[in-house]
């Protein structure tokens, strides 16, 4: 190997439709084959149709293809695939830690920014493109440089009503969209440790928001009973006690952060860095051209804003934990006349949890829409989409320009911001309505 | 892969910040499941009015620019979803270079993968080559404009694949043996990830 590069040996290549789909038609136009196809999973998320009933028919124009010849590439190349009506389909990141297929201390690669998610598992696990995807799938390997290390430690504890979302946001707002480039962030302190699962995940599902390579958690107590009895993980479990930073172990880059300052976040522009504290208002050097898109003004107060939509989905927050919590704000109540709210669950086992806990019923009486797995409005693909205009609130994990659709203005925010809000009818503090 | 020598054209400043892969080419312009067909959407929110009508404001469609092989931005270029899309789109409209302060790295990885070299400059530099005619040298790893040259940093390895145009893939099958060699010894220290 030759410049700065060496072999890194990869465990599991995961695939989705939208993605993998190119990563296998060109796998199998030059006639190359998986090394180990027991170690690459595939399903599919991004464009499948979430209303109930589903076919492999998408909203989105010619989507369907993108299944069908998923489909057909996995069998052909003896892929596990786990499909539109699946009971184990659900978005990538969610799905793979349900079913053990992450593990401590692997390597794990997909054509998916988002796959930092699975760092909460004390996992190396990245995004990648499909061409990467396809030479991780040959090989076994990638070539790369060894990243820099950052360690974020967030300090004490988070107040009542305040998540990992909030966390990730306010490392983002206060150091920049670009402020973790090149980097493997490890988030550590008490304030981590202290978060379950779902939430670690969470927080490292926008390390890549962050320009970094990955987030990782360190494997503890909370990471083994998460992962006991998964269908792909090793039983018994190994001792992993070992994956931990060493006392005393150097950083390229050290950010500290008082978890006991950070308020609900909510961003108020086009990139995830434009976030705020739900208290704070538009900053005074805020850009121009964010703020014609967004139709805000500098020194606006952002509680009180009225939306039009409420969105819960998405790999960031759409997992059990996250719909509880929701729900136990919209108990009882109503979304305000006029919002369009809907809930989609991260994954299809997330959803039937749900539905055994009756979660389903609350967000469907206070007027939640009730969908399928998958990736959904997260992102416009051409197919379903919010009304023209509309100002959308969402647990999801980019706000960028034309995100969620041409002009349509999204306000990311924790699942909690987006249940208050809903009912609210106008961007509120989750805090004020328990 | 076609091989990167020198490049002259003219560099068509697209001076801002954070410019995602959504904007490069949004997910409603991913219309088939190959790599082909995917320069019309280019940058599409930003160069079409309605109805794919020319955006007149857009860099790329202001008639100086209409050749344009290097696209010259600012910070966190390519950030947001993996879409190796948004390069195939760019070398497929005939970028062949951006320069920006900062790069995304799943987006800089897709350049180098698919014969577009991401060059990292300062904000002044990057500044004083919009609009200007520059020659990249990527053997001599410089820029040159208005009779200054100024050199870049690029990773050996993937500078030697631009200029050979070479396949990452039939590379590292070289090393075939040798990855089978670990496969068999990590079964044995990890039996756990291998299913």
């Amino acid at each position: 190997m030759s410049g700065d590069n060496a072999l890194i040996a990869i465990d599991r290549v995961f695939l989705h439709e939208r993605t993998g789909a190119a990563a296998l038609k060109s796998m199998a136009a030059a006639g190359r084959q998986v090394i180990d196809p027991a170690r690459v999973f595939a399903v599919m998320d991004h464009i499948v149709d979430t209303r109930p009933g589903r076919t492999d028919a998408t909203l989105m124009p010619g989507g369907q293809a993108f299944i069908t010849e998923t489909r057909a590439a996995c069998r052909a190349a003896g892929i596990t695939l786990f499909d539109v009506n699946d009971r184990d389909q659900g978005i990538t990141h969610v799905i793979s830690p349900e079913l053990g297929i992450v593990l401590p201390g692997l390597t794990l690669v997909a054509p998916d920014s988002h796959t930092c998610t699975q760092g909460a598992f004390g996992a190396f696990a990245w995004g990648i493109g499909s061409s990467e995807a396809e030479h991780a799938m040959v090989t076994g390997t990638l070539r790369m440089a060894r990243p820099k290390t950052m360690r974020v430690t967030f300090l004490g504890a988070l107040g009542a009503g305040v998540t990992a979302k909030d966390m990730i946001l306010t490392l983002i707002a206060t150091h920049g969209a670009g402020g973790g480039a090149g980097h493997v962030i490890e988030f550590a302190g008490e304030a981590v440790c202290a978060l379950d699962m779902e939430a670690r995940m969470t927080l490292c599902n926008m390390a890549t928001e962050f320009a970094a390579v990955s987030g990782i958690v360190a494997p503890d107590a909370l990471t083994l009973d998460y992962l006991k009895g998964r269908r792909y993980a090793p039983n018994p479990l190994p001792d992993w006690s070992d994956l931990v930073s060493d006392d005393g172990a150097v950083f390229d880059t050290e950010i500290s952060i008082d978890a006991s300052l950070i308020e609900p976040m909510v961003s108020w522009g086009t990139s995830p860095a434009q976030s705020i504290g739900i208290g704070g208002c538009v900053p005074h050097d805020a850009p121009q051209r964010a703020l014609d898109y967004i139709g805000f003004s500098r020194g606006q107060v952002i509680a009180g804003v009225p939306i039009n939509a409420a969105f819960i989905g998405s790999c960031t927050n759409a997992r059990l934990a996250d719909l509880r919590r929701a729900a136990a704000l919209l108990k009882g109540r109503r979304v305000a006349t006029g919002v369009h709210a809907l809930v989609v669950p991260g994954s299809s086992a997330v959803k039937r949890a749900a539905e055994a806990e009756g979660l389903d019923r609350i967000f469907t009486q206070a007027g939640f829409e009730w969908r399928e797995s998958g990736c959904s409005l997260c992102f416009f693909a051409g197919g379903e989409g919010f009304a023209p205009g509309s100002r959308v609130i969402s647990s999801t994990n980019r706000n960028f320009e034309g995100r969620q659709g041409p002009g349509i203005r999204t306000h990311i925010a924790s699942p909690e911001m987006v249940a208050a809000s809903a009912i609210a009818g106008v961007i509120c503090d989750p805090r004020g309505q328990r | 892969m076609t091989p990167f020598a020198t490049l002259t054209s003219i560099v068509a400043p697209l001076l801002r910040d954070n410019v995602d892969t959504d904007t490069i080419i949004p997910s409603r312009e991913m219309k088939s499941t190959g790599r082909d067909g995917l320069a019309d959407g280019l940058f599409a929110p930003w160069r079409y009015l309605q109805e794919r009508t020319p955006n007149p404001a857009f860099v790329l469609n202001q008639p100086a620019y209409g050749g344009a092989q290097i696209l010259a931005a600012g910070a966190n270029f390519g950030c947001g979803s993996s879409r190796e899309h948004a390069v195939w789109a760019l070398a497929e409209y005939g970028i062949r270079t951006v320069i920006a302060e900062s790069f995304a790295p799943i987006f800089a990885n897709n350049c180098i993968r698919n014969g577009v070299l991401p060059v990292v400059l300062g904000k002044d530099a990057i500044a004083a080559l919009g609009g200007c005619e520059a020659t990249i040298d990527l053997a001599a790893q410089t820029i040159s404009s208005s009779g200054k040259s100024s050199g870049f940093h690029i990773d050996a390895e993937a500078k030697t694949m631009l200029l050979e145009g070479l396949d990452a893939i039939d590379l590292t099958l070289k090393h075939a043996n040798a990855i089978a060699t670990f496969h068999a010894h990590d079964r044995a220290a990890r039996p756990w990830v291998y299913l």
